[in-house]
């Protein structure tokens, strides 16, 4: 795609540029549906339609929340840290949004293809803890401060049962760049990691357990590292108000939104890519059976989408099963449960892997 | 030919100008009237009471601590996972060594409990002691404070 | 390359006077918060110098671990940001003279003392992370096992320190 820019435009930088804006043409609408789909979601999981006033069945709920959004005062507060209270919200995005350089979105769009593509994209989540804790303390606010430091604690703990199953993943396919891993699990949805790789031999009927346990011990870590219930209490409206974001007010509170919902579409595509193909389709391409070679990166693109929908909506659908959980659950859950298992996890894919 | 590091640059320039251009747009559009009310911190809409920069539960530090040295483990595993298969059996046991003796580690922690989180107490009022206190002397009770 | 010359001073500013902020600061939450850009600004300069896994290590480690463990540090500690530091120069001309010396050395002992190679940007391997497995399980696997040792005595050090800490705070 770059390749191709820059020779429709002829300069490297104004590409580089263009190429960098089109994920957040997949954000921005991604975002206006997922909030709608949310609410939709929830109020269908309880039995009540969901909003309904703005356009047919209310679909316009968002664009019209977005435009309120936009034209909200901005209130800064008293005794609030005004330099580093409106820096956050920067960094809070740019660390949601360079988490999207690595994913690969087609076989014919990636946005950065590094070699350590998993590795970076588990890295500069970081940024996203350092902006949440710079929101939570410059606030002023003792439930902000409180949710960001629930906040921080959570997403670094998780992070180790997140990064063993991701080292486990990379010991099964040999590569950390995730256009690579999604090349592997090209064609059918058997040869997909879930149902053991491509690579048709014994051990493809072993692997199947032992990556359904890592997909699920992924899938709930990575609940927890954007903060989803039942591991929402950094946001814990009963307790902690708004979490770090309550003196957040229009588009500065909108922009962690923005992040928010970034972030649980970047960790869907991201159990998609491990284990679920990424891009691929399951069933073969439209493109090659009409002998449209030029379809295929759409399809392709509409394939990613879709199976990251599809976990967002597990995501929103869990919200509204399981109750919220302790603190002190929480660290167990990590520390006693996710953790041993992910390791126990390794060890046999490790073993699995030198048959 | 920019480097793929490069456009990961590009990515974050972008993102920072995308949120400073959503910013800029809004401080066209919105309405700037503050009050004092409204300068006041919201915390949870009553009056705000005393700092907030109070004293937090240690365990924070310690599961910072405990991340910080499991993250090292892990950024240290990720060069052996990519090229173990080269080495065979002897490939996996160094690496498989490496993990044992984290797991070492982590077994002490637990054994010790420094996983454990502290629970709060769950504070029931004992029923028969406010009865027999108020019997006693019913006249001097006073409306016990919340804690 | 007019464009990497250009990068490359992008983040040696951003790294010294992020550096600076850090050490001048009044307020240890933003002497905190400044070191960010310090750990980003080196990240970067790595980056240029074609190291891309430490690099990104940087990123992880410093930024996603020691930062955030140095913030719990500076909010678990009680009225701490009622403290003006004192930052106030002292001793102006032995601090010169004394950085100036040891900064001299060390520049000596890089420039002279280093075994330079020149390398051939073209030919140089997309990804470092190969090369460096391959050195983890051959030539310093020795060091790669001890490594692992220092983990779990820097494990349970910590952990026996703050036991220590949390069964003060019992009392």
């Amino acid at each position: 795609m770059y390749d191709f820019l820059v020779d429709l435009i002829g300069n490297e930088i104004i590409a580089a540029f263009i190429s960098a804006a089109l994920p957040v043409v997949f954000i921005v609408p991604f975002v206006i549906f997922g909030v709608l789909m949310e609410r939709k979601v929830a109020g269908h999981m309880q039995d009540r339609l969901g909003p309904m006033r703005v356009g047919y069945h209310g679909i316009l709920q968002t664009v019209a929340d977005f435009f309120k959004l936009l034209q909200k005062e901005d209130i800064v507060a008293d005794g609030i840290d005004k330099k580093f209270f409106n820096f956050a919200p920067y960094l809070v995005f740019a660390g949601s949004y360079a988490v999207y350089a690595a994913l690969p979105f087609s076989s014919k769009y990636i946005g950065a293809d590094i070699d350590l593509g998993i590795f970076y994209i588990i890295a500069v989540s970081g940024l996203v803890v350092a902006g949440i804790l710079m929101a939570g303390w410059t606030s002023n606010n003792k439930y902000s401060l409180y949710g960001a430091l629930r906040s921080a604690a959570q997403i670094v703990s998780y992070e180790i049962p997140t990064a063993l199953i991701i080292l486990s993943m990379v010991m099964l396919t040999g590569t950390l760049s995730l256009a690579e891993m999604s090349e592997m699990q090209t064609a059918y949805f058997w040869n997909w990691n879930i149902f053991g790789g491509a690579e048709w031999s014994f051990t493809k009927l072993l692997l199947i357990p032992f990556m359904f346990a890592g997909f699920l011990l992924f899938y709930i870590s990575s609940l927890a590292e954007v903060n989803r219930t039942p591991f929402d209490m950094p946001e814990a409206e009963s307790e902690l108000v708004g979490g770090y974001h309550t003196e957040y007010s229009g588009i500065k509170f909108s922009m962690f939104f923005l992040a928010e919902y970034a972030n649980m579409f970047a960790v869907s595509a991201l159990v998609s890519v491990l284990f679920f193909g990424g891009y691929h389709s399951p069933i073969g391409y439209v493109g090659n059976t009409l002998g449209l070679e030029a379809l295929i990166p759409f399809e392709q693109v509409f394939w990613f989408a879709a199976k990251g929908i599809f976990f967002v909506f597990v995501q929103m659908w869990l919200r509204w099963t399981l109750p919220r959980v302790r603190v002190d659950q929480l660290m167990t859950i990590c520390w006693k449960y996710l953790i041993p298992y992910a390791f126990l996890n390794l060890l046999i894919i490790g073993i699995i892997t030198l048959i | 030919m920019l480097t793929e590091f490069g456009k990961i640059f590009v990515f974050l320039i972008f993102a920072m100008l995308f949120v400073a251009i959503s910013i800029f747009i809004a401080r066209l559009i919105r309405p700037t009237r503050p009050t004092k009310e409204k300068l006041k911190i919201y915390e949870c809409g009553e009056e705000a009471m005393g700092t907030p920069w109070i004293k937090f539960n240690i365990r924070f530090y310690v599961v910072a601590l405990i991340f910080l040295i499991f993250d090292v483990e892990v950024v240290l595993l990720f060069p052996w996972a990519i090229t173990y298969k080269d080495y065979g059996i002897y490939g996996f046991l160094v690496g498989i060594i490496f993990l044992v003796v984290l797991a070492i580690g982590m077994a002490y922690e637990w054994r010790k409990g420094d996983l454990e989180w502290a629970r709060p107490k769950p504070n029931i009022p004992d029923l028969s002691k406010i009865l027999k206190k108020k019997i006693a002397q019913p006249e001097t009770i006073e409306p016990s404070a919340d804690n | 390359m007019e464009l990497y010359d250009l990068i490359f001073y992008f983040f040696a500013i951003v790294t010294v006077v992020s550096a600076f902020m850090v050490v001048t600061s009044k307020n240890i939450v933003h002497a905190g918060f400044n070191l960010l850009f310090t750990f980003f600004g080196v990240a970067g300069i790595y980056v240029l110098l074609g190291a891309d896994f430490i690099a990104v290590v940087q990123l992880l480690v410093y930024v996603g671990g020691i930062l955030i463990l140095l913030l719990f540090g500076i909010m678990l500690t009680n009225k701490i940001t009622s403290v003006e530091l004192r930052t106030g120069t002292a001793h102006i001309i032995p601090a010169v003279i004394g950085v100036g010396i040891f900064w001299g050395a060390l520049t000596a002992i890089v420039a002279f003392k280093t075994d330079w190679v020149e390398v051939n940007t073209a030919s140089t391997e997309s990804t470092t992370i190969i090369g460096l497995g391959n050195l983890l399980l051959t030539d310093y696997v020795l060091i790669f096992e001890l490594l692992g040792i220092l983990l779990l005595v820097a494990l349970i050090g910590a952990a026996s320190f703050a036991r220590r800490e949390i069964e003060e705070l019992k009392d």
